[in-house]
Order: structure tokens, then C-alpha cells, then sequence
């Protein structure tokens, strides 16, 4: 037994233990800790298994973002008061069955998997050069799947249009909340303004390097949202009312140029979403940029929630 | 030389992982949040500082080593931060044990 494999199996206990006391813990605030340990315990272990685009999306959006996203959720419930919130007996059991369900499908197809594992691994090796890009991951994602990734984009503007129509009508276009973690203090403002230079750069070079080597997108764009978080929490910007139109703009604009370019490439390369010969790597890359702003427009917005005041005139 | 860089990577990563192991007995056993705070801080400084100077040299040229040092920086950065934030709470609303 080499030390890797003690490492391997350390990292499942730990995972697995991690997982269970999410579950088992009882408030709400200590499960999301734990959840954030868990996506990053996951990402590591997503880094043995040589998938680093994985782990760095597990980190920056199971960890981190989501993480941020369920904290928000438990300090605006502490707000909700004479609500008891637990389910009843017979709910909780059907989701507890509902979830060993799932589980128990997924252990099965892991465990029990084809003979012959059908994948498409080396015709995309294959075929990568032609792409120009590096990254086999960039490639799936955005010559052999693009079409996925599309969606994937629009589905986080669904999901902020979501949070916003929480809002209620009188504040509809007002300025998102923010005030659960408002305190700002001398050293989170040092904070917020000695690191957001750094985060930017490290976001640039993310969604650079995603052409190449691991990174991308959305990891990129993660790391910009939780800078601008940074900077507003601190309050050194205020947040900005929903109803601003160059905030709209950046939220839409990754995902209306790579349906641009999409729409392009039914004329110039006789199907949608296929770039022409020669030019996939330039498109790729303006799409990448374009969609890492989108993403950390969403994602910060996201983070903030509804709107809860009205701008003053 | 190699030898000799392997001993030393070998020795500075044991001394590191040593002080996230005693700055782990010191979150478990220490009594109250501040002095938590205070081996976790210990721990981000010295055990991750001995870690990183201890995979410099097998770091994959002067760029990969810049960004191990960097990410210690980071790491240190916000570790400090996230005390002070964490101690002010506390000596604001007190302890919750």
C-alpha cells in the first residue's frame, strides 16, 4: 500500500464524515460550514482523480459561491421570526427516502459500470488541434458542447430573474439588500482594498490560461464576483439598484455574444454554434472573456438577493 | 544536490505538517475562541510558511515558485484578516460556549 493510497483513503474518510455531520448537525449555520468544507475536501479529491477544471469550479462554486449563496439564506431566516421552519415527520422521511434513492442509483452505476466504458475521450483528443485550444475541457465545452454551455449561462440568468421576483413590487428595481453582512470595519475595508487588484488579476489569468491549461469562465468569474462582493460588503462601492442599465448590459452580454457568434455560424460555417475554419480559437477566446463578466455580474448579483429599498433621487 | 534539496524538502514539509498538528491540538484543547484564533494563526504562518519553503525547491521554475510563494501570502492575508473580523465579533457579543 503506497502513501498515496493512505492519502486516497484518508481524504474518503474524511469526505464521507464531513458529508454525515452536514446532515446530522443541527443548526443551520454550522451545515453550511460544513457543506463549505466539503466542497473543498470534494475539490481536492476531484484533483486526484487529474480532473483540475472540476476541482477548481467545485472549490470557487460548490465551496465558495454556493457556500456564500446558503449563508445568506440562514442569516435572512434568523430574520424570520415565530416560524418554526421544520418539516414534519412524514416529509422529512419521504425526502430521506427520496435522497437514499438517488444515492443508492448513483453507488450503482459507480460501482457497476459497462463492460467497455463508452466515451468519446480520444476522438476529442483526436480532433483538439484543429480547435486551437489547448485544454481538452475548454474544447468539450465549447466546440464539442457548446450548446450546453449555453444554456448552462442562461440558466444563471434564470436563476437571478428568480431571486429579484422575490422582491415586492413597491421595490421592484431598487437596490438589493447586502445590509446581513454590512458591518464594515477598519480592517475589512483594509481588506477590500489591498486584495481586489490581486483577485483581478488572478481572474484574468483564469479565464486566459482556460484556452490552455485548467481554468475558464466560470472559475474566473467566480473570482471577480467575490471581489466586487469584497468591495461592497466593506462599502467602499455601494450596491448598485437592479434597474441600472450597464448592469444589465454586462449580465447579458456573455451569453448574447456567443449566441452571435452562434447564429454567425449557421451562415459561416453551416451549423449553429460551429465556428469557421481558422477562427475557433479568437471566437473561443472573445466568448470566454464576454461570458466571465456575464458570469460575475450573475454570480455577485446573485449573492446580494432581491432588491429591498428604492433608490433615493 | 539533488539529495540534498530532497532532504531539505522532506524535512521543512515534516516541520510544517508538525505545526498544523500541534496548532490542531491547540483549536481542539485551547479554552476560549481568541486563543483558538491565535494557534490557527500560528498554524497559517509557520506550518504553511515551512510547507511552501519546503517545495520550493522542487517547484517547476522560477514562475511556479513565485506562485507557491504568492498563495502563502494570500493565505496569510486573509488568515489575519479573518481573525481580526472573527475576534471582533467576539469581544463585541462575547462567546457562544
Amino acid at each position: 500500500m503506497t502513501i498515496l493510497s493512505v492519502f486516497d483513503m484518508g481524504l474518503v474518510v474524511l469526505i464521507l464524515g464531513i458529508g454525515a455531520s452536514t446532515i446530522a448537525v443541527r443548526q443551520a449555520f454550522a451545515a453550511v460550514i460544513g457543506f463549505v468544507v466539503y466542497g473543498l475536501l470534494l475539490s481536492i479529491a476531484w484533483v486526484r482523480l487529474s480532473a483540475v477544471d472540476v476541482a477548481l469550479t467545485e472549490a470557487a462554486i460548490g465551496g465558495g459561491m454556493t457556500g456564500m449563496l446558503m449563508l445568506g439564506a440562514v442569516a435572512r431566516l434568523r430574520f424570520v421570526k415565530g416560524n418554526d421552519t421544520r418539516a414534519s415527520l412524514p416529509v422529512r422521511f419521504a425526502a430521506g427516502v427520496l435522497c437514499a434513492l438517488v444515492a443508492a442509483g448513483l453507488a450503482t452505476a459507480v460501482i457497476s459500470p459497462p463492460e467497455a466504458i463508452p466515451t468519446l475521450a480520444p476522438m476529442v483528443m483526436e480532433n483538439l488541434a484543429q480547435s486551437g485550444l489547448g485544454n481538452p475541457v475548454a474544447g468539450v465545452l465549447f466546440v464539442y458542447r457548446a450548446l450546453d454551455t449555453l444554456l448552462e449561462k442562461v440558466v444563471l440568468i434564470l436563476a437571478l430573474l428568480g431571486v429579484w421576483s422575490l422582491a415586492p413590487d413597491s421595490v421592484w428595481g431598487g437596490i438589493p439588500g447586502l445590509r446581513l453582512y454590512a458591518q464594515s470595519n477598519s480592517t475589512l475595508t483594509f481588506l477590500a482594498q489591498l486584495l481586489p487588484p490581486v483577485g483581478i488579476v488572478v481572474a484574468i489569468y483564469m479565464c486566459w490560461v482556460g484556452a490552455k491549461e485548467p481554468g475558464g469562465a466560470f472559475q474566473g468569474g467566480t473570482i471577480l464576483a467575490a471581489m466586487w462582493l469584497l468591495v461592497m460588503i466593506a462599502g467602499l462601492k455601494s450596491v448598485p439598484s437592479i434597474s441600472q442599465p450597464w448592469l444589465r448590459l454586462l449580465l447579458v452580454v456573455g451569453p448574447v455574444i456567443f449566441l452571435a457568434i452562434g447564429l454567425a455560424g449557421m451562415v459561416l460555417a453551416n451549423a449553429f454554434l460551429a465556428y469557421p475554419p481558422g477562427y475557433a480559437k479568437p471566437l473561443i477566446i472573445a466568448v470566454e472573456v464576454a461570458l466571465t463578466l456575464s458570469i460575475g455580474v450573475a454570480l455577485g448579483l446573485l449573492a446580494t438577493g432581491p432588491p429591498e429599498r428604492v433608490q433615493q433621487q | 544536490m539533488n539529495l540534498a534539496l530532497d532532504i531539505f524538502t522532506v524535512s521543512a514539509v515534516s516541520a510544517g505538517a508538525f505545526f498544523f498538528l500541534a496548532g490542531t491540538v491547540g483549536l481542539l484543547r485551547f479554552p476560549d475562541s481568541l486563543t483558538r484564533l491565535h494557534a490557527l494563526t500560528k498554524v497559517d504562518n509557520l506550518g504553511l510558511g515551512l510547507v511552501v519553503l519546503g517545495l520550493l525547491p522542487q517547484a517547476n521554475g522560477l514562475f511556479s515558485a513565485l506562485k507557491l510563494v504568492s498563495i502563502w501570502l494570500l493565505v496569510q492575508l486573509s488568515g489575519a484578516i479573518v481573525t481580526q473580523l472573527i475576534a471582533g465579533v467576539v469581544r463585541q457579543h462575547g462567546s457562544h460556549e
